[in-house]
C-alpha cells in the first residue's frame, strides 16, 4: 500500500519534473495565469478591478467627458445626470472626469512607492542576511526604530521635512516609501537567512564568486516571491496612504486630481447639499484598494501557501 | 524573569534614543524653520528674524541644541512650544485624554466584533456566514477610515437628522454627550481594526481546530461550544491578542485622519498642526510619545504571553 503510494507520488513528481523542464518560460508563465484565473476566482476578480483602473488611468484623456479642471460656473454643484454623470464639484467641474485623473496620480504614487520601496527592503534585507553580524545588527536596530511609528506619522514626518507644494508629487512617493521599507526587510531577511545556508551558496563562494553577484544573482531570485507578494499589498497601502496624506493637506495639490483631495475639500464642506463629492471618491479609492488586497492576497496564496499575514 | 524583564526595560532606551536622533535630524534637514515660516512674505528687517531666532534657541549649532534637548529630556522636561509657547507637556496633557478614549472605546468595539465573528468565519468555514464576515472583512480593509467616519455623518443627517456636535464635551462632564460625540469616530477607525483581528482570528483557530487535542476532546464527547471556546480559543488566542495590541498602540498615532474628519482636538490633530508650524520641541516630543506607547505595549503583549501560555518561560 505505502509502496504503491510512494510509486504514484514519485511518477507523479517525475511528470511534474519532465513537465517543468519541457515547457519555456512563456508557456510556464501562460500556464500560471491560466490556472490563476480558473483557480481563484477572487484574485481573477481582483485583478479585473486593477486592471480596469490601470486601463481608465492609461485612457484617461481619451475617455473623460470633460476637461478635469476646466472650471464651469453654470453647473455649479450639479448633480448626477446624463451629461454629467457623477455630477459637478463647487467650480463646475466634471467629477468623473475628475476621478479618472485621479486614478493616475494614485496608481503613478502607489507604484513607485511600493516598487522602490520594496526593492530598498530586499536590498537591506539581502545585504542584512548575507552579512550578518555587525552590519545585520546596524541595519535590524535602524528598520526597528522605523518599525515603531504607524505608517501614517513616518509619512507626515517625511512630507514634513522635505516640504509640500504644487509640483512637489515626488516628496509625496519618498514620503510613502519610507515606512515599507522596514517592513519589506524584515520579510525578506528572514527568507534570505535560509537562502544564505544552501549548499549552493556555499558552492558558488568556493568557486569564487563576490559579494554581489552571491546575492543578487543566486540570493535575489530565490526570495523573489516574497518581495513580489509585499509589493502587490503595499501597492494598496501606498493608495490608501496616499489618499490620507492629500486629504490631510499634506499630499498632492491643486490642481493635480487626487481622491483624497477631492475628499477634503469640497467634499466635506457640501456634504449635505452634494452628497456625491464625498462618495465618488471613496468608492474609487476602496475599490481600487479592495481590487489590490484581492489580488494579492490571491497571488500570495498561488505563489507561497506557507506565507500567513493578518 | 525578573532579569528578563529588567533586560527588555533596558533595551529600550537604546530604541527611544535611535527614535530621539531620527526626528531630531529629519525635522533639521529642511531648510525653513518656524521663525521664517512665521514671517514669509513680509518685510521684517533680517535683525528681528535673527533676534527671534536667538530667543528660540534656533541660533546655536545643531549639535548645541540637540544636546540641550537630550539634557532637558533626561530631566523630563520637553521645553515649550515654539508656536504657543506653552509647555510641550501640557499641550500634549490636555489632547492625550480624548484620544486615548478615543482608542480605548475603537478598541472595544473592535473586539467585541472581531472575536465572535472571527469564531463563526471559522468554525462555519466555507458556508455563506463565513463568506459573508470575510467579504465584511476585506472591505473594512480597503475602505479609508476617514471615508467611513464622512459616510457615516452623511448616514446620520440623511436618516436621522442629527450631526455630531462641534463642542467637545469631557466625560467627566457629560457622560452621555461625551459617549453620543465619540461613537461615530470610534466606529470609523474600529471597523477596520476590527477587520485585521478577525482575520487573524479566523486564520488561527482553523489551525487549532486541525490539532490531534481538539480530536481528543471531541472524541470524549465535549460539547461543540466548549471544544471551540475552552480548547481550540484558548490557544488560537496568543496572536490575536498581539494582533490586537500592536494595532492598539498604533492607533493613537494613526487616529489623525479621522480626528480631522470629526473635528477633534487630539493627538493627530496636534501632530499635524504641529507639523504644518514647524513646531520642533512638539513633533519630536509627540514623535517619542507615540513611538514609547509602541515600545511599551510591545513589552507588555510579551509579558501578557507568559499568563495565556505556561509554556512560555523567559530566562
Amino acid at each position: 500500500m505505502t509502496e504503491r503510494a510512494t510509486a504514484l507520488e514519485s511518477e507523479a513528481e517525475a511528470l511534474a519534473r519532465r513537465r517543468y523542464f519541457e515547457s519555456t518560460p512563456r508557456k510556464r508563465f501562460v500556464r500560471f495565469w491560466r490556472e490563476f484565473i480558473t483557480r481563484r476566482p477572487l484574485g481573477a476578480f481582483g485583478l479585473v478591478l486593477v486592471l480596469a483602473m490601470i486601463l481608465a488611468a492609461l485612457l484617461a484623456d481619451r475617455i473623460a467627458p470633460y476637461d478635469p479642471t476646466a472650471i464651469s460656473f453654470k453647473d455649479l454643484l450639479a448633480p448626477p445626470s446624463p451629461e454629467h454623470l457623477l455630477g459637478t464639484d463647487n467650480f463646475g467641474r466634471d467629477v468623473f472626469s475628475r476621478l479618472l485623473f485621479g486614478a493616475r496620480t494614485a496608481l503613478l504614487v502607489g507604484f513607485t512607492a511600493s516598487i522602490v520601496g520594496c526593492t530598498l527592503g530586499l536590498i537591506l534585507g539581502i545585504v542584512g542576511a548575507y552579512f550578518g553580524g555587525r552590519v545585520d545588527q546596524i541595519i535590524q536596530r535602524l528598520m526597528d526604530v522605523l518599525l515603531s511609528f504607524p505608517l501614517i506619522v513616518i509619512a507626515i514626518a517625511v512630507v514634513a521635512a522635505l516640504g509640500t507644494g504644487e509640483d512637489k508629487i515626488a516628496n509625496v512617493i519618498a514620503a510613502i516609501t519610507v515606512p515599507i521599507i522596514p517592513r519589506v526587510s524584515r520579510v525578506v531577511r528572514s527568507s534570505a537567512l535560509s537562502v544564505v545556508q544552501m549548499p549552493y551558496i556555499e558552492a558558488t563562494r568556493a568557486v569564487g564568486a563576490r559579494a554581489m553577484r552571491i546575492m543578487f544573482r543566486h540570493i535575489a531570485p530565490n526570495v523573489f516571491a516574497p518581495y513580489l507578494i509585499m509589493m502587490t499589498a503595499f501597492l494598496g497601502q501606498a493608495i490608501l496612504l496616499e489618499a490620507s496624506l492629500s486629504f490631510l493637506g499634506l499630499g498632492v495639490f491643486e490642481p493635480t486630481p487626487s481622491w483624497g483631495l477631492m475628499l477634503r475639500g469640497a467634499g466635506m464642506q457640501f456634504l449635505e447639499r452634494a452628497p456625491w463629492l464625498a462618495i465618488a471618491p471613496g468608492v474609487a479609492i476602496s475599490l481600487a484598494v479592495f481590487g489590490f488586497n484581492l489580488f494579492g492576497d490571491s497571488l500570495r496564496d498561488a505563489l507561497d501557501p506557507r506565507l500567513r499575514t493578518a | 524573569m525578573r532579569r528578563y524583564v529588567v533586560g527588555r526595560l533596558l533595551l529600550m532606551i537604546p530604541t527611544l534614543v535611535g527614535v530621539a536622533v531620527l526626528t531630531f535630524v529629519v525635522m533639521r534637514l529642511v531648510p525653513g524653520d518656524i521663525v521664517a515660516l512665521r514671517y514669509a512674505g513680509s518685510s521684517v528687517p533680517q535683525d528681528v528674524i535673527d533676534r527671534e531666532r536667538a530667543l528660540l534657541g534656533l541660533d546655536k549649532p545643531l549639535w548645541t541644541q540637540f544636546v540641550d534637548w537630550m539634557t532637558q529630556l533626561a530631566h523630563l522636561d520637553f521645553g515649550q512650544s515654539l508656536w504657543t509657547g506653552h509647555a510641550v507637556i501640557d499641550e500634549v496633557w490636555t489632547r492625550l485624554p480624548l484620544s486615548l478614549e478615543l482608542a480605548v472605546i475603537a478598541t472595544l468595539f473592535a473586539v467585541a466584533f472581531a472575536l465572535p465573528l472571527g469564531v463563526i468565519a471559522a468554525v462555519k468555514q466555507d458556508t455563506w456566514a463565513d463568506y459573508a464576515i470575510r467579504i465584511f472583512s476585506v472591505g473594512g480593509l480597503a475602505m479609508p477610515s476617514f471615508w467611513i467616519g464622512i459616510m457615516l455623518v452623511l448616514g446620520t443627517i440623511t436618516f436621522f437628522g442629527w450631526a455630531p456636535p462641534l463642542v467637545f464635551t469631557p466625560i467627566t462632564e457629560d457622560p452621555i454627550a461625551n459617549l453620543s460625540q465619540l461613537i461615530l469616530p470610534a466606529v470609523s477607525v474600529g471597523y477596520r481594526y476590527s477587520a485585521v483581528s478577525m482575520r487573524m482570528t479566523r486564520s488561527t483557530l482553523l489551525e487549532v481546530l486541525r490539532e490531534d487535542y481538539v480530536r481528543t476532546a471531541r472524541a470524549k464527547g465535549l460539547r461543540e461550544t466548549l471544544v471551540v471556546v475552552r480548547h481550540a480559543l484558548r490557544n488560537a488566542l496568543l496572536p490575536v491578542v498581539t494582533v490586537i495590541s500592536l494595532e492598539f498602540a498604533f492607533l493613537i498615532g494613526g487616529l489623525v485622519v479621522t480626528e480631522q474628519v470629526f473635528n477633534l482636538n487630539g493627538i493627530g490633530k496636534l501632530l499635524v498642526d504641529a507639523v504644518t508650524h514647524r513646531d520642533y520641541p512638539l513633533i519630536q516630543a509627540l514623535v517619542l510619545l507615540l513611538a514609547s506607547v509602541f515600545v511599551i505595549v510591545n513589552f507588555i503583549v510579551d509579558l501578557i504571553y507568559v499568563f495565556l501560555d505556561p509554556r512560555i518561560r523567559y530566562s
